[in-house]
């Protein structure tokens, strides 16, 4: 080993020790968690990107049935979208305040959140039960099931959001600020963020193009 | 803007800094401006639709179209804290890699199904005697 390293160094006259020209470790994060649950969340992305596919494909076929204009009713999807925005900085707050270590105010933005998470769900079930209660429902035509498909599985997500953080609530309160729940209210702050990203895209794309058309 | 003052060593169990390199860019400035510019650009392409102020649905189309991308952006760093550097670059890499499958999926399916329909609907009785 002592030849070997002499040799080295006499071979590389002009070089100095202690150069090496090689990676000789690997990044790895130190949490895996939050990584994990964005290669999650990008995976979902893909299911909205078939159903939004599917919208695109079948949006025209009213099948005589009425189409986008005649049944959006624009200003409630406005109020919708500013519940869906003003949740998203609420749940903003209550990370702020978990990074400040305060229990109390994490707990009361959370519940923000999912007041406003609520009366998004509700505006929208009583939007599915109007056109419903019309005949205007999934089987009427192929425009108004991908439409529920879409809108529904958005509907869905939020849900399952307010379900998840009712969970953290309870688990907070209980436990406290502790490292798991920092890190699980980090993963449902991605999620709640990500579910507005797509509603962005629901509304430009059904909403407002659905009424222009 | 508003700073957060983070010190993970003062924190009372030893492996509670964990998290906090993650959050060490969260700040209320972050969130209000992200708010505020989302607030906007939803707001214009609701009033462009509901006032009906391009005549020509079609520019109106591309108008809220890029109103969305915009928003999308400004979500995703202002919410999302996207950056190109975060999890050692991964999470960009799994987001261009979903961009690309959604790109994929969204232009393949219209564009085959498009086609599709102006192709595959059935010819009328007069266009068939005149097949050569």
């Amino acid at each position: 080993m002592a030849d070997l390293t002499a040799t080295l160094s006499t071979g590389r006259a002009g070089e100095p020790p202690g150069l090496s020209f090689y990676v000789s470790g690997e990044y790895h994060p130190e949490n895996g968690t939050l990584l994990g649950f964005w290669i999650y969340l990008m995976s979902d992305s893909l299911v909205f990107a078939c159903l939004f596919a599917t919208y695109g494909v079948l949006g025209h076929n009213y099948a005589g049935g009425p189409s986008g204009a005649e049944i959006f009713n624009l200003s409630l999807v406005a109020v919708n979208t500013s519940l869906l925005l003003l949740s998203s900085i609420t749940y903003g707050f209550a990370v702020i305040a978990m990074t400040r270590k305060r229990v109390g105010a994490t707990l009361a933005w959370l519940a923000v959140t999912g007041l406003l998470g609520c009366g998004f769900v509700g505006i929208e079930l009583h939007e599915f039960a109007n056109l419903i209660q019309e005949g205007n429902g999934p089987q009427r035509s192929a425009f108004l099931s991908s439409f529920f498909t879409l809108v529904g599985t958005h509907g869905l997500h939020v849900t399952f959001g307010i379900v998840w953080l009712v969970t953290l609530m309870w688990q907070v309160a209980k436990r406290g600020l502790i490292a798991a729940n920092r890190r699980r209210l980090m993963c449902l702050s991605m999620f709640w963020h990500f579910l507005d990203v797509i509603w962005i895209g629901v509304f430009t794309f059904v909403y407002l193009m659905g009424t222009l058309a | 803007m508003n700073a957060l003052n983070l010190n993970p060593s003062a924190g009372h169990h030893g492996n509670e800094g964990e998290v906090d390199h993650d959050t060490l860019h969260i700040t209320v400035g972050g969130y209000v401006t992200g708010f505020v510019l989302s607030v906007i650009l939803t707001a214009i392409p609701f009033w462009l639709v509901m006032n009906k102020v391009f005549a020509s649905s079609t520019v109106t189309t591309f108008v809220i179209l890029g109103f969305a991308i915009v928003q999308i952006y400004v979500h995703m760093r202002f919410f999302l804290h996207m950056t190109s550097k975060a999890e050692g670059g991964w999470t960009w890499m799994s987001l261009i890699f979903m961009i690309v499958l959604v790109v994929i999926t969204l232009s393949g399916s219209l564009w085959v199904m498009y086609h599709l329909k102006t192709n595959m609907t059935l010819p009328s009785p007069e266009q068939m005697r005149n097949i050569p």
